[in-house]
C-alpha cells in the first residue's frame, strides 16, 4: 500500500497548470484509496457509507442484468436468423459472444461520453469528480435496444449530462432522472431506433464481430459464403430469410393489437419466457427474476426506497384492476389480466432501479408514497391507453420525476400548517 | 395491553365480516372482478366511516379539556400498545413515548459503574466560549496573577450584565488565554489543595418571591446552568418559561450513567427540583427511561412536584429535545428552559450545603484508553489528571463531552462547561485502499450494506476518518430514521443554506437544538456538516428575528 501512494504522489500532476489532469488523478485516487480526511468541527465520528458506496452498490445490483442482457442480444438475434434455437444452453458460446461484442461498445461509449463530460465540468468547476454517473453510466446500457447506433447513444447521454445534470449544477441537482433522460432523448429524436418491431433484436455486426470472425462463420452456418448483392445490409438480408413465423414484435405490441389472447397465441411467447426473458427488448430488462433479485439487494441494504417501489407496485395493480372492470372482452389490451401486466415490458428495472432513484424521487416519506403510486398508476394509462407509446413507465417516471418537488410543497406545507396550528391553539 | 389486542381484533372481524357477508352473494366467476370491486368499496366505506368516527372521538376527547397526554382515546390500539412491551417496573396505566427513530452507536470503551480514586486537581477553566450566543470579550473582574474563591464571578456578558460566571474552584487567575480578534478563549486559575467557598447569604425559600428568587440564583453564579429552548443559550432572568425540562438520562454514545451519578444526591436533587418549581408556572417534565432492564434510580422515581415522562427508544431518546418535542411542543413565541441532571444538584447544593460546588461524575470513556473511569471533578477540570497514565497510544484525538457533539480538546486543555463526559479516541488520517467498498475494520454505519450488523452486540472502536468526502444532499429519508421527530431536516437544512427565515420557522427549527441533529450528520452519507448549519440558522434567527 505505502509503495502505491508513495508512486502516486510522485505522479500527481500540479492543480494549478492542469486543472483538468489534477481532477482526473483526484478522481481516480479518491477510487483507489479511501481519503485520509479526519472529521473537523461537529461530529468525530462518521458513518461508514458513502456516496461512492451507495452508488456502487445499485451497479453491483445490476449485473445479474447485465450478463443475462449479454447472452439474451445473442440468443435473440439467432433465433431471428433460425439458428440455436433448441433451448436456453444451444449455442451459449456463440451467444454470449454475439452479445458481449454488441454491448461493450454501447458501455464505453456510454461511460466515455459521460465520464468524460463529468470530469470536464468537475474541473471547471474545481470540485471533485462526483460519484452520480456511476450509477446513470450503469443504468443508460441496460435501458437501450441492442442495435442502437453509437453516435445516437453518444448525442443522448451527452444531451442527458449536460442539459440534464451539469446544467442543474451536478450530481444531486438534476431534476429528472439522467439515464431516462438519455432514453427519452433517443425516443424523440429518433423515434425509429427504438420503437416498433424490428429495434429489438439485434442484426447487425460491427466492427468486433468480424474481428471475432462471427459474421463469416454465422454465414457458413447458414450456407452462405458472402452477402447476397440484392441486400443492402444484413439487417434487410435478415430480415427477408427469417423463419415462419418470426415477427420481432413485443409482447406489448401484440397485447395492444389483441389483448392477452395474441400474446399467448403467438408462437413465439409463453408467459415463461416472458417471465425469464429470453424475449427482445431492452438490453437489460427482460429477466423479471434477475431483476427482482437486484431489487431484492437493494431493499436489504436499504439503498432504495421500498415506500417508492410497494406504492408503485400498488397504484400499477389498482389502475390494472380498474381497467379490468371497465371491459370484459380478453381482445383488447383494456382486458389483459392485470397480473398478466407484470409478465409483459419493463415494470420491475423501472420500479427497481429508475423510480427509487433518490434526487429526483419525491424527498419526503409521504411524498414518496404518492409519487410511487402515481408513477404506477400513469405507467399503465400509458402503456394501455395511449395508441402511441408502446410502454409507459419510462415517460410516467419523467413525468412524475417533474411533479415530485410539488408533491413535497404540499407534504412540507401540511407540516408547517401543522406547527402555526400549535402556536394558535396555545394563545 | 389486552385493551389494545381486543381492540385490533374487534375491527379486523368488523372489516372482515362485511367482506364475508357480501362474499356469500357471489358465486359466478365471470361476475367476480365486479364482486371485488364491490367489496372493497364496501370495506372502504366502512374503515372509512371507522376512520372519521375515531377522529371525531379524539377531537371530542381533546376539546371536553382531557389531558391525553399519551393516553389512547382512538378504538385502534397505538402500534406501541401492540409490541412496545413495557418494562415490568412500570405499573400499567404509565403512558411510554417509543421512539422508533434513532441508532445507538455501538463504540467500545464505556466505564464501569465504580468511582475511581483520581483527584482532579491542578488547572481548571471558565471559557466563554462555552456558552452560545455569548458576545467573544466579556467584561473581566479578575487579572492574571489575582486570587479568586469558589462562586467568585469572573466575569459577564456585556449584553446581559446580570448572569454572572463563577469560578468553579479557589486559587490564582493563572491565565487568560486569547484567540481570534482577541476574543477570550478561556480564564485559567490554578486550583488551591484546599478549596475555599465564597461566602453566601442565607436564603429564605418559604416566603421569597420569584423575582428575590432569581435574584439569588444570578448572584451566586449557578444561572449559566440553565439553558432556555429555542436557541440553546443560557436562559434570559426576565422571561418566564412555560414548562422546564430535565433528562435523566444521557442516551449518547459512552455517556455516563446518569442514575449511577445520582448516588447520595437525592436531597439535592429535589432541593434543586423545588427551586425550579418556583420559577415557572408550568410543570416540570422528568424525562425516564424506559428502555433499561433495570429500573432507574430512586432519586429519579421518588422526585416530587414534577411530572415523568417515560421514553422508550435508541438515542437521541435521551436528548432533552426530542423529550420535549413529544411532551410539550415549543411553538414560536415558547420559551422552555432546560437543565442536565447533574446541574439540578449544583443549585441543590447552594442551598444545602451553602456553596458554588459544581462537582459532578465525569465517565472517562473511549477505547483508546487503558482502563475506562468514573471519577469526580469539578466544572472545567483539567483534562490531563484525568486521562494522565491511561492512554493505549498516542494518534489519538481527546473529547469533552461525547463523540457525537463534544469539542476537541487538547490532553492540556479543559473539560466543557456542560460537559461531565471525556471520550478518547483514535485519530484515524491513514489512506486506505478501497476503503469505501472493502472496510478492512468494523465501523459503525446506520447502513444495513456492512456485514457487522449480522453481530449484534459487537462494540467497535471509535476512529475520526470521515469514511468519505464531502457531497451535495443526494440520499434522502436518512436523517428522518435516525430523529424522530415530526421534522423533516433535510428540507429544514437546505431553508438554512437559502436563509429562507419563514420556512426554516415553519419547519420547525425553533424545536431543534444542534445536539439533536448530531446524530444525522453522522448518518449523512453526503458528509455534510448539519450541527453548525443549524446552528447558523438559529443564530441568524436570533439576531434578526
Amino acid at each position: 500500500m505505502k509503495p502505491i501512494l508513495n508512486f502516486l504522489e510522485k505522479i500527481e500532476p500540479d492543480k494549478e497548470k492542469s486543472p483538468f489532469l489534477h481532477t482526473l488523478f483526484d478522481g481516480f485516487h479518491t477510487f483507489l484509496f479511501s481519503p485520509n480526511h479526519v472529521t473537523k468541527d461537529g461530529v468525530h465520528v462518521r458513518d461508514a457509507m458513502d456516496l461512492k458506496r451507495t452508488m456502487v452498490l445499485v451497479v453491483l445490483a445490476l449485473q445479474l442484468c447485465y450478463v443475462f442482457g449479454t447472452y439474451n442480444i445473442g440468443h435473440q438475434h439467432y433465433l431471428a436468423l433460425g439458428l440455436h434455437t433448441e433451448g436456453f444452453f444451444d449455442g451459449l458460446g456463440a451467444k454470449l459472444l454475439y452479445g458481449l461484442l454488441q454491448i461493450l461498445p454501447i458501455f464505453i461509449v456510454a461511460h466515455v461520453v459521460g465520464l468524460g463530460i463529468e470530469f470536464y465540468f468537475a474541473a471547471k468547476k474545481g470540485h471533485p469528480i462526483e460519484e452520480g454517473f456511476l450509477v446513470s453510466g450503469a443504468l443508460i446500457p441496460l435501458i437501450m435496444p441492442p442495435d442502437i447506433p453509437l453516435w445516437m447513444l453518444a448525442l443522448a447521454v451527452a444531451f442527458a449530462v449536460v442539459i440534464g445534470k451539469e446544467a442543474f449544477g451536478g450530481t444531486g441537482m438534476n431534476v429528472v432522472n439522467i439515464a431516462l433522460l438519455a432514453r427519452v432523448f433517443v425516443f424523440f429524436a429518433y423515434p425509429t431506433e427504438i420503437s416498433g418491431d424490428l429495434c429489438w433484436v439485434s442484426y447487425d455486426y460491427n466492427l468486433l464481430h468480424s474481428i471475432f470472425g462471427m459474421q463469416a462463420g454465422t454465414l457458413e452456418a447458414l450456407g452462405l459464403d458472402s452477402l447476397p448483392e440484392k441486400f443492402a445490409s444484413f439487417k434487410a438480408f435478415a430480415l427477408a430469410n427469417t423463419p415462419d413465423g418470426w415477427t420481432g414484435a413485443t409482447p406489448l405490441g401484440l397485447a395492444a393489437k389483441g389483448g392477452w389472447d395474441a400474446v399467448i397465441s403467438s408462437s413465439q411467447y409463453s408467459p415463461s419466457q416472458m417471465w425469464w426473458g429470453t424475449i427482445p427488448g431492452s438490453i437489460g430488462e427482460t429477466c423479471k427474476p434477475l431483476v427482482l433479485l437486484g431489487t431484492l439487494m437493494l431493499l436489504a441494504t436499504k439503498i432504495a426506497s421500498w415506500r417508492v417501489m410497494l406504492s408503485m407496485l400498488i397504484g400499477a395493480v389498482f389502475t390494472g384492476f380498474i381497467m379490468n372492470i371497465t371491459t370484459g372482452d380478453p381482445t383488447s389490451f383494456l382486458g389483459v389480466p392485470w397480473q398478466y401486466h407484470f409478465y409483459m415490458g419493463s415494470f420491475f428495472f423501472a420500479m427497481a432501479f429508475m423510480a427509487t432513484d433518490p434526487v429526483t424521487a419525491a424527498s419526503t416519506n409521504t411524498g414518496k408514497w404518492i409519487y410511487g403510486f402515481f408513477i404506477g398508476s400513469i405507467g399503465m394509462i400509458i402503456r394501455v391507453l395511449n395508441p402511441a407509446y408502446p410502454e409507459g413507465w419510462m415517460l410516467a417516471i419523467l413525468f412524475m420525476n417533474v411533479f415530485a418537488p410539488l408533491i413535497d410543497h404540499y407534504v412540507l406545507e401540511s407540516n408547517i400548517s401543522k406547527r402555526l396550528k400549535r402556536i394558535t391553539s396555545a394563545q | 395491553m389486552k385493551n389494545a389486542k381486543i381492540r385490533l381484533v374487534l375491527i379486523i372481524s368488523i372489516l372482515s365480516s362485511a367482506h364475508l357477508a357480501h362474499a356469500q352473494g357471489s358465486g359466478e366467476l365471470t361476475t367476480a372482478f365486479i364482486v371485488g370491486f364491490a367489496v372493497l368499496v364496501l370495506v372502504l366505506l366502512v374503515a372509512a366511516v371507522t376512520f372519521i368516527a375515531d377522529n371525531l372521538m379524539q377531537i371530542e376527547a381533546k376539546n371536553m379539556g382531557i389531558n391525553n397526554q399519551g393516553a389512547n382515546f382512538s378504538v385502534f390500539p397505538k402500534l406501541s400498545e401492540l409490541f412496545g412491551e413495557k418494562p415490568e417496573y412500570l405499573d400499567g396505566n404509565q403512558p411510554v413515548t417509543l421512539l422508533k427513530e434513532g441508532y445507538d452507536i455501538p463504540l467500545a470503551g464505556a466505564p464501569a459503574p465504580a468511582l475511581a480514586s483520581i483527584k482532579v486537581s491542578g488547572t481548571h477553566s471558565l471559557s466563554p466560549k462555552d456558552f452560545v450566543g455569548m458576545s467573544p470579550i466579556p467584561k473581566i473582574l479578575f487579572a492574571e496573577g489575582e486570587e479568586v474563591k469558589a462562586g467568585d464571578t469572573l466575569f459577564f456578558d456585556k449584553k446581559r450584565p446580570e448572569i454572572k460566571y463563577a469560578s468553579p474552584v479557589s486559587g490564582e487567575v493563572v491565565s487568560i488565554t486569547r484567540g481570534e480578534k482577541r476574543s477570550i478563549n478561556e480564564i485559567v486559575i490554578l486550583a488551591d489543595k484546599e478549596i475555599s467557598y465564597k461566602e453566601i447569604k442565607e436564603f429564605d425559600l418559604k416566603d421569597c418571591t420569584r423575582e428575590s428568587l432569581i435574584e439569588y440564583l444570578l448572584e451566586n453564579g449557578v444561572w449559566p446552568f440553565i439553558r432556555q429552548r429555542p436557541f440553546d443559550i443560557v436562559a434570559d432572568p426576565k422571561d418566564t418559561p412555560k414548562s422546564i425540562f430535565i433528562s435523566t438520562f444521557d442516551s449518547a454514545p459512552l455517556a455516563p450513567d446518569l442514575n449511577f451519578a445520582m448516588e447520595g444526591q437525592g436531597k439535592n436533587f429535589q432541593k434543586g427540583l423545588d427551586i425550579l418549581g418556583k420559577l415557572t408556572e408550568g410543570k416540570i417534565h422528568l424525562g425516564l427511561n424506559a428502555s433499561m432492564e433495570n429500573k432507574p434510580s430512586s432519586v429519579f422515581l421518588d422526585a416530587k412536584g414534577v411530572q415523568k415522562n417515560w421514553f422508550k427508544g435508541p438515542h437521541p431518546s435521551g436528548n432533552v429535545g426530542i423529550q420535549i418535542h413529544h411532551t410539550d411542543p415549543i411553538a414560536k413565541g415558547d420559551v422552555v428552559w432546560v437543565m442536565n441532571a447533574q446541574d439540578v444538584n449544583i443549585l441543590g447544593r447552594l442551598f444545602n450545603d451553602k456553596k458554588y460546588d459544581t462537582e459532578r461524575l465525569v465517565a472517562v470513556s473511549g477505547a483508546e484508553l487503558i482502563e475506562p473511569k468514573y471519577i469526580k471533578a469539578k466544572q472545567g477540570a483539567n483534562i490531563e489528571s484525568m486521562v494522565k497514565d491511561n492512554l493505549a497510544n498516542d494518534q489519538i484525538r481527546i473529547v469533552s463531552g461525547d463523540v457525537l457533539t463534544g469539542k476537541k480538546v487538547e490532553q492540556t486543555g479543559h473539560l466543557g462547561f456542560f460537559d461531565d463526559q471525556v471520550t478518547v479516541l483514535k485519530e484515524n488520517n491513514n489512506y486506505e485502499m478501497f476503503g469505501w467498498l472493502i472496510g478492512m475494520t468494523p465501523r459503525p454505519t446506520i447502513s444495513k450494506s456492512y456485514p457487522q450488523g449480522l453481530y449484534k452486540g459487537l462494540k467497535m472502536n471509535a476512529e475520526t476518518n470521515t469514511h468519505g468526502e464531502h457531497r451535495a444532499f443526494v440520499v434522502t429519508g436518512q436523517y428522518e430514521s435516525v430523529l424522530p421527530m415530526d421534522i423533516y431536516p433535510q428540507h429544514l437544512f437546505k431553508s438554512i443554506i437559502v436563509n429562507d427565515f419563514e420556512r426554516m420557522e415553519g419547519l420547525g427549527i425553533y424545536e431543534l437544538a444542534p445536539e439533536d441533529v448530531a446524530l444525522c450528520e453522522f448518518a449523512c452519507t453526503s458528509k455534510q456538516d448539519l450541527q453548525s448549519l443549524l446552528a447558523q440558522g438559529l443564530e441568524t434567527i436570533r439576531e434578526q428575528g
